[in-house]
C-alpha cells in the first residue's frame, strides 16, 4: 500500500489523476525563488517558455538573461555570475545543456565549484515526437559523474517544485532533471521531501525492491499494485536524489528483499541503475533487474507508446519482477 | 579608481621588472620540466603594466570585493601571471619552483580554489570571456564600480564560445568589461592565419558592437595609455588588440611557434638568461 506516513496523493491511482509537468513546478518555484532572494538570476538558452522561466522572466526582467541559441556562453556566463555571489539558474533542454556544453560546466561551473544550478528539460523519452535528438537519455550519467555535484530527478511537480527550491539553498553546483509532459500527481503539500531514500509503496514480506526516479516511479507504483493483487509483495523506493546517495537505506532496502529492480527513463547504464549497481556491488552484492532504455536511441511517438515499445511501463516492471523471481 | 599617471621613472621601474618578470617565466619553466613559453613572454610588458600599474587591487586581500578582476582566457600563459603575481606580493617568489608538481598551488593550467586571486579556473579554450561576462553583469547588478578585464589568445577565436561571448557582450553594452587580445599570431600547430585565419579582427569586433583599440602589447607606456581611453568608453564593451612578440626578448623563441607549448632546457635556459640580463647585448650583465 502507499506508506501511509509520507501523506501520498490518495487518488494516484484513479483514472482521473490530476497530472502535471515536472517543469511546471520549476517554473513556479524560481518566481518563489526571485521573491525570497535578489541574488538568483537566471539564464536561458531561446528556451523561456518551453522551459518555464517565462514567469521569472516577466517578474524579474533586470534578473533574467536570454543568452540566445548558445548553451556554452550560458553554461560560462552563469560561472562568472555564480563565482560574483550570484545563484544563477541556467535553463535549456538536457540535450544541449549540459550535453552540447559538458565540458564547459565541467570546466567554469564544476572545477570552479562555481554556484550554478543547471535545470535539464525534456529529458527521457517522455519528450516523445521531437524524436531521439531532443529525447536526453544519458544526462544522469554525465551528470552525476562530477565531483561535488548533486543530482536531482524530482517524481512529479510538486517534487519539482521542492527539488529547485532546494537547490538554490545548496551552496554549489546542482543538476535538476525536468520532463515534459504532464504526468501523475503522486505526492501532496502535506508530503515530506526529503533528499534520502523514502519508501512510497510499502507491504508485507517483500520479495523485491523497486527503485526508481522521475515520472516513472508512478509506474512502478501502478506495478507494485498490479503485483500485490497476484499475491507478490514488493516495496518501492522514490529515489528524488541520485548524488548525493543515501547508501545506507539502498543497501538496508537490498538486505530486506535480497532482489533489487531500477526503474529510470534513461539508458541503463551510468543513470539510477549504475549508481545502485555501485552502491551494491561495493557493499551487499545483489542480483539486480534494470528497466530502462538498453544500449540504443528511441524514436519519435506518444509518450504512451515509447514507454511501451521500449519496455519501461508497469506491464514492464511487473515483468521483470516476476522474471527476478523466476514465477 | 582611475589609473594613475604615469611617469617617466615609474616607466623605467615597469620596464625592468617586466624583464624581471621574463627571467622568473625562464627560471620557473626549467624547473617545471615543462609549459609554454613563448605566450608568457610575449605578454610580459601586459601583465606587468596590470599588476603593477593598471589593477585596482590589493595582493593581501584577494578577495577584496571591490577589486578590479583580471580573468585569464587562455590559462595556458598562467606563468606570467604567476610570475607577476608572486612579484607583487601574492605569493613567496620561492612558490614558482612548485609549478606542475604534486602539491602545489600553482596549478599547470590556473585553478581557481587552488590560489587565491586567479579569479577564475582556464585552460580549455573560448570560455574566459563568458566567465569575465557573467562578472562584469553581476558588478551591474550590484552597482559596483569595479573594472573586469579578461585576456584572450588569438588562436581561441577560432572556438565559436568566443563569438558567442562577444555578441553577448555587446547586446548588454558591458562598459565595465574590456578584453586584451593577444595578438601574436601563433597557435600550437603553426601561423593563426595558416591554421584557420581570423583577419580582420578589428572589422569583426566593429562589427559585433565592441569599440576596438589596438596597441603595441609590448611598449608598456602605449599599452596603458590605450586601456585607460578603453575604461572610458561609455557605451560599448571594449577590446585591446595588443600587438605582442611570441618569445619577446629571446631571441631563438621570438616569433617561432615550436616554443608555444614547450619549456627551455638547461643550455636554452643559460642562453635565454643572459640574453634578458643583457636585453640582448646591449648592456653588460652585473651577473657574467
Amino acid at each position: 500500500m502507499l506508506n501511509p506516513d509520507l501523506h501520498l496523493n490518495s487518488k494516484v491511482f484513479d483514472k482521473d489523476v490530476e497530472q502535471k509537468a515536472t517543469r511546471e513546478g520549476f517554473g513556479e518555484a524560481l518566481i518563489e525563488l526571485g521573491e525570497q532572494n535578489s541574488n538568483v538570476v537566471v539564464l536561458t538558452a531561446d528556451l523561456s517558455e518551453s522551459t518555464r522561466t517565462d514567469g521569472f522572466e516577466k517578474k524579474f526582467p533586470q534578473r533574467f538573461f536570454e543568452v540566445g541559441v548558445a548553451e556554452q556562453n550560458m553554461a560560462a556566463i552563469a560561472a562568472g555570475l555564480g563565482i560574483s555571489g550570484k545563484i544563477p539558474f541556467i535553463s535549456s533542454y538536457a540535450c544541449f545543456s549540459p550535453g552540447k556544453n559538458w565540458e564547459t560546466i565541467r570546466t567554469t561551473i564544476i572545477y570552479n565549484k562555481a554556484n550554478v544550478k543547471i535545470a535539464g528539460h525534456h529529458s527521457g523519452i517522455m519528450t516523445g515526437p521531437d524524436g531521439a535528438t531532443h529525447q536526453a537519455t544519458e544526462d544522469i550519467a554525465i551528470t552525476r559523474v562530477w565531483p561535488g555535484i548533486e543530482v536531482f530527478v524530482p517524481c512529479d511537480s510538486n517534487e519539482a517544485h521542492w527539488a529547485t527550491l532546494e537547490a538554490a539553498r545548496i551552496s554549489g553546483p546542482v543538476y535538476l532533471r525536468f520532463t515534459r509532459d504532464k504526468s501523475p500527481i503522486i505526492t501532496t503539500d502535506k508530503t515530506p521531501f526529503d533528499k534520502n531514500v523514502q519508501m512510497y509503496w510499502v507491504s508485507k514480506n517483500p520479495k523485491v525492491v523497486i527503485f526508481a526516479c522521475g515520472y516513472l516511479l508512478y509506474y512502478a507504483l501502478l506495478a507494485a499494485k498490479n503485483l500485490e493483487q497476484k499475491g507478490v509483495n514488493v516495496l518501492v523506493a522514490n529515489i528524488s536524489t541520485i548524488k548525493p546517495a543515501d547508501e545506507k537505506t539502498i543497501i538496508e532496502l537490498a538486505k530486506k528483499t535480497g532482489k533489487v529492480v531500477t526503474v529510470e527513463d534513461h539508458q541503463t547504464s551510468g543513470g539510477l541503475g549504475g549508481m545502485i549497481a555501485e552502491v551494491l556491488s561495493s557493499n551487499l552484492p545483489t542480483p539486480m533487474e534494470f528497466i530502462g532504455l538498453r544500449n540504443t536511441f528511441a524514436e519519435s511517438g506518444k509518450p504512451s507508446e515509447l514507454i511501451k515499445k521500449y519496455k519501461m511501463d508497469d506491464k514492464a516492471i511487473e515483468e521483470a519482477v516476476l522474471r527476478h523471481l523466476k514465477i | 579608481m582611475d589609473i594613475p599617471a604615469l611617469y617617466d621613472d615609474k616607466l623605467r621601474e615597469l620596464e625592468l621588472k617586466a624583464n624581471e618578470a621574463r627571467e622568473l617565466v625562464i627560471k620557473t619553466l626549467l624547473e617545471a620540466g615543462s609549459g609554454h613559453s613563448a605566450g608568457p613572454l610575449g605578454m610580459a610588458d601586459v601583465f606587468t603594466a596590470f599588476y603593477f600599474h593598471i589593477l585596482n587591487h590589493d595582493p593581501k586581500k584577494p578577495e577584496w570585493e571591490d577589486r578590479d578582476r583580471l580573468i585569464l582566457s587562455n590559462g595556458h600563459i598562467c606563468p606570467i601571471r604567476y610570475v607577476t603575481m608572486a612579484m607583487s606580493g601574492y605569493f613567496p617568489i620561492e612558490e614558482l619552483k612548485t609549478l606542475r608538481k604534486i602539491d602545489s598551488r600553482l596549478q599547470g593550467h590556473p585553478h581557481r580554489n587552488a590560489l587565491p586571486g586567479l579569479e577564475t579556473t582556464s585552460g580549455p579554450l573560448g570560455e574566459g570571456i563568458s566567465q569575465a561576462i557573467g562578472v562584469s553583469l553581476a558588478a551591474k547588478l550590484d552597482n559596483k564600480n569595479y573594472h573586469t578585464f579578461v585576456v584572450a589568445s588569438d588562436g581561441e577565436h577560432q572556438e565559436g564560445n568566443t563569438w558567442e561571448a562577444l555578441m553577448f557582450a555587446g547586446k548588454h553594452k558591458l562598459n565595465n568589461l574590456t578584453l586584451v587580445l593577444d595578438r601574436n599570431n601563433i597557435q600550437i600547430d603553426g601561423f593563426t592565419e595558416n591554421v584557420m585565419p581570423l583577419e580582420p579582427l578589428k572589422e569583426k569586433y566593429s562589427s559585433f558592437n565592441w569599440e576596438v583599440f589596438e596597441a603595441d602589447g609590448n611598449n608598456i607606456r602605449e599599452f596603458i595609455d590605450v586601456i585607460k581611453l578603453a575604461k572610458k568608453v561609455f557605451e560599448k564593451p571594449s577590446v585591446v588588440i595588443a600587438h605582442t612578440i611570441p618569445g619577446k626578448g629571446v631571441s631563438f623563441m621570438e616569433k617561432d611557434f615550436h616554443w608555444h607549448g614547450k619549456p627551455p632546457n638547461e643550455a636554452e635556459a643559460k642562453k635565454a638568461l643572459k640574453e634578458l640580463r643583457t636585453l640582448q647585448g646591449r648592456i653588460i650583465s652585473e651577473h657574467e
